[in-house]
């Protein structure tokens, strides 16, 4: 009971607090908005980017052409070696013999225009082919490398540098705004830390005074860690706000997709929701170590 | 039964001045006692160390059976709530009443709003101020504001009320008001008072136990002592 009562108190009094020093405390505030909707931004970003991701590794695909004149114990061969990169190496997941006649067929259905041109050539001009899978992102270029190097092979082909570049244009989009949080939460806890000293400053006679009377260690220092709490916690309601309208909204008017069917948005709900709940904690957290560092250094009783 | 046990206690700051040096002195519960000595002698330290503002240097300084010299930063809080403390400047919250000035050591102690209204109430009473109690401390004269100051101090019923100079910034009338009213307290409640002073004429007057220190050694310890006492120890010396 007596603990509960010293607990109202102390939300009370850092209530007041943060109201008596309003501009100070609208800084703080202010700070963590700017810097949870980065935030924000930042979770977005990496967590789509990371669906696009598994959608590019869907595609980990090389297509393999055989030569004209490849002989069938060649194409066992290769299938042979495949296999083992598959079983043994555990490079590929998965591949399978594509002949020219099946490529005629599926070309066929694509359109009329090639159909009738398929069917005015006399003889296929397509290849026989294999479509290699691969298990990893990393495997495809030395894969490739390496089934080129089979003499009746004449092409091995995944898309190069188109993946690469996307993936690498992300990687350093993430590591950008990962790099940019990390300074605004530094730059807020400084700010909210420094909230916190001169509010200590400001009440230091009450703090003598609180001290004197009997008052515990912990009850004079409860109001201020409440204090950067309460900043951390209004700093985060604006950047909640936004996330939820703002993506839901995107979502919306895009579709679903960015720039091209590979970016696909992750669904609103619930995920819209987790990022609100990690920014709130963000956003105490950040105001609790500042509040705390501060009444470390300052509180000094 | 001893309320304070000073034993063999040194005070040297960091500085390296030795403000209390070798000193022993024991009060009883319910005594009224004055510390007189002149400026710098170390009334204020030996003061400081029995409410653990000062720790001991040296010695056992033992108040209500808690040994200062041992007790930790973090339980500091269990002996003030044991005793009440007043100073010269009273150390008044400008923007609380009289009323919320009184409340705010029972609060900040936890205690039940209950609770609180008929401690601050008596409180108030005691020293004269009810009809003030919704007074803001710049609306009081100085002897009204130590009154407030009082009040908070034995709100929680002290067993033992430390008064630095608290007469310290008033004039002589205003003074003996205030001496009537901490004994009364002493009288009528049974608080053991412990005052620093300089006022010659207030000690010589109440009659009560006096220890003259003089560089911050015990040099008399007179029951029924009086400031004469003390200028003719000088003297004789
Ligand atoms: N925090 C401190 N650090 C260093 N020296 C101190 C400190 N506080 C007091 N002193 C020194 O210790 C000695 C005793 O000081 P103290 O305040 O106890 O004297 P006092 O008897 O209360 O004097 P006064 O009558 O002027 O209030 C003085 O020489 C003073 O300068
Ligand atoms: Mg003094």
């Amino acid at each position: 009971m007596k603990a509960l009562r010293i607990l109202i108190r102390s939300i009370r009094d850092s209530f007041k607090s943060v109201f008596r020093n309003f501009s100070l405390s609208m800084a703080s505030i202010a700070c963590t908005t700017v810097t949870l909707i980065l935030v924000g931004i930042a979770l977005f970003l990496s967590y789509n980017v990371r669906e696009v991701t598994t959608n590019l590794e869907k595609e980990l695909t090389i297509v393999v052409y055989l030569k004209k004149d490849t002989k069938e114990e060649e194409k066992v061969a290769i299938q042979n070696d495949l296999e083992l990169m598959k079983s043994a190496d555990h490079i590929v997941e998965s591949y399978k013999l594509k002949t020219s006649e099946e490529w005629k067929a599926e070309m066929k259905k694509e359109s009329d225009a090639l159909e009738s041109t398929l069917d005015y050539l006399e003889t296929n001009p397509l290849l026989d082919s294999i479509i290699v899978k691969v298990t990893d992102v990393k495997e495809l270029a030395p894969t490739a490398e390496k089934l080129r190097k089979y003499e009746y092979v004449s092409s091995a082909s995944y898309g190069e540098g188109m993946i690469e570049n996307i993936l690498g244009i992300f990687d350093a989009i993430s590591f950008g705004t990962v790099a940019i949080v990390v300074a605004l939460v530094l730059v807020t806890a400084f700010l909210i830390n420094n909230t916190i000293k001169l509010t200590i400053f400001a009440r230091s006679e009450e703090i003598e005074i609180m001290r004197l009377v009997g008052a515990s260690n912990t009850a004079i220092k409860l109001p201020f860690l409440f204090e950067g709490f309460i900043l951390g916690v209004l700093g985060s309601i604006l950047p909640i706000v936004i996330s939820i309208y703002g993506y839901i909204l995107l979502f919306d008017k895009s579709g679903g997709y960015v720039f091209t069917k590979i970016i696909t948005l992750t669904k609103p709900f619930p995920f819209v929701l987790y990022v609100s709940g990690f920014l709130l904690v963000i956003g105490s957290l950040v105001g609790m170590v500042g509040s705390y560092r501060a009444v470390r250094k300052y509180l000094k009783i | 039964m001893k309320l304070i046990k000073v034993d063999h206690a040194y005070k040297v700051y960091k500085n390296g001045t030795t403000a209390i040096a070798d000193l022993s002195v024991s009060i009883d519960k319910g005594e009224f006692v004055f510390v007189i000595g002149s400026t710098g002698c170390g009334k204020s330290t030996l003061i400081k160390m029995l409410y653990r503002e000062e720790k001991p240097t040296k010695g056992d300084v033992i108040v209500g059976g808690i040994n200062v010299a041992k007790l930790r930063n973090s339980k500091v809080y269990k002996l003030r709530r044991k005793l009440g403390v007043v100073f010269q400047d009273f150390k008044l919250l400008p923007k609380l009443n009289v009323y919320e000035n009184v409340a705010f050591a029972l609060e900040s102690i936890g205690l039940p709003s209950d609770e609180i209204r008929p401690k601050v109430l008596k409180a108030i009473e005691a020293v004269g101020l009810k009809e003030k109690a919704r007074n803001l401390p710049s609306e009081l004269s100085g002897g009204e504001q130590q009154r407030v100051a009082i009040a908070r101090a034995i709100v929680n019923d002290p067993k033992l009320l430390i008064c630095d100079e608290p007469t310290g910034n008033l004039d002589h009338e205003t003074s003996k008001e205030i001496m009537n009213i901490l004994n009364d307290i002493n009288k009528n409640l049974g608080t053991t008072i412990i005052m620093a002073t300089h006022d010659k004429e207030l000690v010589n007057r109440m009659k009560k136990r006096v220890l003259v220190i003089e560089q911050g050694v015990l040099a008399s310890d007179n029951m029924k002592g009086s400031y004469k006492v003390h200028e003719s120890l000088k003297n004789s010396n």
